[in-house]
C-alpha cells in the first residue's frame, strides 16, 4: 500500500517499522490507515493480524519519514482511542521478515536453473504446474528484491508480498501485549 | 449503579444513560430511525430543544458546552439527519469542544444495503471526531454512552459520535450503567513532568523579555485565574488567541491583545521580540503564526498542552510540558514562588525585575503608539462602533459570533471580562455558527444576556433558528453588522484581487426585520448612528428573541492585517 499525498515526506526520510498494538475491533484498520492518508504520511506497507491475545491486533507499518514527521506519526497514532501502544522497532534490536509468493514461467530448459536459485535463497517451490512454479520466499526486503531480480528474466507472471512484520528481540518483563 | 430487575427498551436505556451522565438538555430533531427514542423522550423530563436543522443542533450543543463547560448533547436521525450534523461536529472538533452527538441508524440487518436514509456516519465522521461508536445491540448502549461522555470531556476535549441502530433502541435490556470507565488505551496525562516544570521556571526567571501566549486550552481547563496569577506574579505580558479571549480581562494592564493575522500590533511585536515564549494551551495555528520560520524566532518556547501531538507540531518547543494546563500552571507558580522566596536567588530576581521593567515599558510604549483605530467622526455607522456600543450596554453578556469581519471586530472591540464570555468558531471558521451556538449558550446560562454578533452573510446560513429561539422563548439578540457584502471575502478581493468583487455583493437580499417578525421575533433596523444605542437597548431590554439589522459603512475593512504567508510584523496598511 502506498500513499502519495503531500511531498513532505516523499523524498526525504528513513524507513521506520512501527509495531502498533490496537484493540481488535471493527473499524480500527480504517482509523489507522485513514490517519495516514489524511495527514499525508507515506505508508510503504501495512500488515495486520490478531496477536496471541484475541482482543488485540498487531499492525506492522513501514513508514518513510524524517524524524519530525515520524514523531508526529507516533503521537497521532497514540491519540487514536483504539491504539494501545506504538513501538518504533528501529529504536530497538529486532527481527523482521517478509514473505513473497512469486509465480514464474517455466519451460523445460529453465527449470533446473530456477530450482538452483530457489535453493540458493532457501526458498521453496510450493506449486508446480506444467508451465509455472509458485515460489515462496521469506526474508528481509533486500533478499526478496534480490530473488525477484534473478527470476525476472524467466518471466514473473504474478507476485504478492505480505509487507514487513517484525518483533523486538529478547524476553522483556511486562512487555506482554496486555499486562 | 442502577440495577433493575425488569427489562426496558434500548430507547429507555438511552434516556437512563443520559440521566446517569447528568444530562438535562438535548438539542435534536426527530426522524424515522429515532422514533423509539423520541417515544421515550415524550415522557421523560429531559429538556429537549427542537431545532429547525440538524446542523443547528450540533452548534447549539457546542455553544452549550463552551458556555457551561459541560458536555453538550445533540441528536439526529439516520442518513441526512446525521450528515447535516457534520459541519457542527467538525466545528467542535477544530475548537476542542466537548459534545456527544447521537445519530439514529437503520436496523442492523439493513446496514450496508443502501437502505432508506442509511449513511455510514461513523465512517464519514472518522476524521472529525475524537472517537465514534456504532452500537447495534441494546445491551451495548450504556457502555458506549459512558465511554463517549468520558472521552468527550477528558484530555483534549472533543466531539464523540454514537450511532445507534433502530433495532438496538427497540430491543429489551436489563439496564445497568457502568460504575466507571476503563479504556486501557486512553489515559490522558494531567500532571506535568516536574523536571520540565522546574526547567521552565528557570528559563522564565532568566528571561529578559518573557511573554505568555495563551489559547483555548486555558478556558477549557478552567485555568484562567492561574494564568492571571502567573502573569501578575512576574509581571509578564499576555497575548490571547481568538479562542483564549476572556481568559484574562481585556482591560487588565498585562493584556496586550490578540495575536496573528488580524492581531494587535503590540501582541505581534511582543511575540517577535520575546526571548521566552510561554505557550499555554495554544496550538500555533497558521492564522496566528504567519510565516512560521519567522514566528518568535528569537524565543525559547515553553509549550504547555494536554495533547502531546501539539508539542513541536508547528513550532519547536525547547521545553515541552504535557499536562492539564490548570495543574501545570499551579505547579509552575508554586515553584516560581519558592525560588522568589529563596534568599540565594535575590540577585537573580532583582535582575529579572530590572529587565522586566524595561520590557514592559517598551511594550506599553508600543501599545500607546499603536492603538486600534477607526474613524469615529464618520457620519456612517462604523461596525467597530456597534461592537463598542454593545460592550457598553451589555458588559457581562455572553458574546457569540459568526465568522468574518464582524467576528474580528467583536474580538477587538468588546471588553471581555471573564472566561467563556466569548464564543466563536475559530479553527473551522464556520459561518452560520452564531445563532444556534447562542441558543445553546442561552439554554446553558439562562440568567445571562446572550448576544449574537453576526453578519448579513453568516446570519442567512442558519436564520431558520429564529423559530427555535421563539418556540423555546430564548431572548437572544442577534445584531447583524450589515454591509451588504460577504465582507471578509470582499476585503481580500479588494486587497489581493484588484477590487474584482466576484459574487460577494449580497445587498438587499432579505428584509431582516420582516424575517424576524415572520418568525414571531422582534425586528429592528438601525440606519442612523444616533439611533444605535437606543435601539440596541430596546432589543436587549425586550427579553424576547430579537434581530437588530444595523446598516454599517459598506467599505470598512478589518485592520491590522498581515497578509497570508507573511511574517506577523509585516502589515498591510489601509489607504490613507
Amino acid at each position: 500500500m502506498s500513499q502519495k499525498k503531500s511531498d513532505k515526506s516523499e523524498t526525504e526520510g528513513q524507513k521506520h517499522i512501527l509495531s502498533v498494538l490496537v484493540e481488535n475491533k471493527f473499524g480500527v484498520l480504517v482509523r489507522v490507515s485513514g490517519l495516514f492518508s489524511r495527514r499525508g504520511y507515506n505508508i510503504d506497507s501495512l500488515s495486520v493480524a490478531v496477536t496471541e491475545n484475541p482482543s488485540i491486533s498487531r499492525m506492522t507499518i513501514v513508514v518513510r519519514a524524517d524524524d519530525q514527521v515520524l514523531e508526529q506519526v507516533k503521537k497521532q497514532l497514540n491519540k487514536l482511542i483504539d491504539v494501545i501502544k506504538v513501538i518504533d522497532l528501529n529504536d530497538e534490536e529486532h527481527v523482521e521478515r517478509e514473505l513473497a509468493l512469486i509465480k514464474v514461467k517455466t519451460v523445460k530448459d529453465t527449470k533446473p536453473e530456477i530450482l538452483q536459485i530457489v535453493d540458493a535463497f532457501r526458498a521453496k517451490v510450493i506449486d508446480i504446474a506444467t508451465d509455472s512454479f509458485i515460489i515462496e520466499v521469506t526474508g528481509d526486503d533486500k533478499k526478496i528484491e534480490a530473488i525477484e531480480t534473478l527470476l525476472r528474466p524467466f518471466e514473473i507472471q504474478e507476485m504478492v508480498r505480505t509487507g514487513r512484520v517484525g518483533l523486538s528481540r529478547g524476553y522483556k518483563e511486562g512487555s506482554r501485549d496486555r499486562n | 449503579m442502577k440495577k433493575q430487575t425488569e427489562t426496558i427498551s434500548g430507547a429507555q436505556a438511552f434516556i437512563e444513560s443520559l440521566k446517569c451522565e447528568s444530562v438535562d438538555t438535548i438539542f435534536g430533531y426527530p426522524g424515522g430511525s429515532l422514533l423509539p427514542i423520541y417515544d421515550a423522550i415524550f415522557d421523560c423530563d429531559l429538556h429537549h430543544i427542537l431545532v429547525r436543522h440538524e446542523q443547528a443542533a450540533a452548534h447549539a450543543a457546542d455553544g452549550y458546552s463552551r458556555a457551561t463547560g459541560k458536555v453538550g448533547v445533540c441528536l439526529a436521525t439516520s442518513g441526512p439527519g446525521a450528515t447535516n450534523l457534520i459541519t457542527g461536529i467538525a466545528t467542535a472538533n477544530m475548537d476542542s469542544s466537548s459534545i456527544v452527538a447521537f445519530t439514529g441508524q437503520v436496523n442492523s440487518s439493513l446496514i450496508g444495503n443502501d437502505a432508506f436514509q442509511e449513511a455510514d456516519i461513523t465512517g464519514i465522521t472518522l476524521p472529525i471526531t475524537k472517537h465514534n461508536y456504532l452500537v447495534q445491540r441494546a445491551e451495548d448502549i450504556p457502555t458506549a454512552i459512558c465511554e463517549a461522555f468520558h472521552i468527550a470531556s477528558t484530555g483534549r476535549k472533543g466531539p464523540v459520535l454514537v450511532d445507534i441502530t433502530k433495532n438496538a433502541t427497540v430491543d429489551r435490556v436489563l439496564f445497568s450503567y457502568p460504575k466507571d470507565v476503563n479504556i486501557p488505551s486512553y489515559k490522558p496525562t494531567y500532571k506535568g513532568n516536574m523536571q520540565q516544570i522546574k526547567r521552565a521556571a528557570t528559563e522564565i526567571l532568566k528571561a529578559k523579555r518573557p511573554l505568555i501566549f495563551s489559547g483555548g486550552g486555558v478556558i477549557s481547563s478552567n485555568a484562567s485565574e492561574k494564568l492571571v496569577e502567573l502573569s501578575e506574579l512576574l509581571n509578564i505580558p499576555v497575548t490571547l488567541t481568538l479562542m483564549g479571549l476572556g481568559a484574562m480581562p481585556s482591560s487588565h494592564k498585562n493584556f496586550i491583545g490578540m495575536p496573528g493575522m488580524h492581531g494587535m500590533k503590540t501582541a505581534n511585536y511582543a511575540i517577535q521580540n520575546s526571548d521566552v515564549l510561554i505557550a499555554v494551551g495554544a496550538r500555533f495555528d497558521d492564522r496566528v503564526t504567519g510565516r512560521i520560520e519567522d514566528f518568535a524566532s528569537g524565543a525559547k518556547v515553553i509549550h504547555i498542552d494536554i495533547d502531546p501531538a501539539e508539542i513541536s507540531k508547528n513550532i519547536y518547543a525547547e521545553i515541552p510540558i504535557v499536562g492539564d494546563v490548570s495543574i501545570v500552571l499551579k505547579d509552575l507558580i508554586s515553584i516560581i514562588n519558592e525560588r522568589i522566596n529563596t534568599r540565594s536567588n535575590e540577585k537573580l530576581i532583582q535582575e529579572y525585575k530590572a529587565n522586566n521593567d524595561k520590557w514592559v515599558n517598551d511594550i506599553l510604549k508600543h501599545k500607546s503608539e499603536n492603538p486600534l483605530t477607526y474613524d469615529k467622526n464618520s457620519p456612517l455607522i462604523k461596525p467597530q462602533f456597534v461592537v463598542e456600543t454593545i460592550s457598553e450596554l451589555a458588559p457581562n453578556a455572553i458574546i457569540v459570533t459568526d465568522v468574518g469581519q464582524h467576528q474580528m471586530w467583536a474580538a477587538h472591540y468588546f471588553d471581555f471580562k471573564y472566561p467563556r464570555q466569548f464564543i466563536s468558531s475559530g479553527g473551522l471558521g464556520t459561518m452560520g455558527f452564531g445563532l444556534p451556538a447562542a441558543i445553546g449558550a442561552k439554554v446553558g446560562c439562562p440568567d445571562k444576556t446572550v448576544i449574537n454578533i453576526t453578519g448579513d452573510g453568516s446570519f442567512q446560513m442558519n436564520s431558520q433558528e429564529i423559530a427555535t429561539a421563539v418556540q423555546h422563548n430564548l431572548p437572544i439578540v442577534s445584531v447583524i453588522i450589515n454591509n451588504g457584502y460577504l465582507g471578509m471575502v470582499r476585503q481580500w478581493q479588494e486587497l489581493f484581487h484588484d477590487k474584482r468583487y466576484s459574487e460577494t455583493d449580497i445587498q438587499n437580499s432579505v428584509d431582516f426585520v420582516k424575517l424576524a417578525e415572520a418568525y414571531g421575533a422582534l425586528g429592528f433596523r438601525v440606519t442612523e448612528k444616533s439611533d444605535l444605542k437606543r435601539t440596541l437597548k430596546e432589543a436587549i431590554d425586550s427579553q424576547r428573541p430579537a434581530v437588530v439589522d444595523v446598516l454599517v459603512d459598506r467599505s470598512e475593512n478589518v485592520y491590522p492585517m498581515v497578509p497570508a504567508g507573511a511574517s506577523i510584523n509585516e502589515y498591510l496598511e489601509p489607504d490613507a
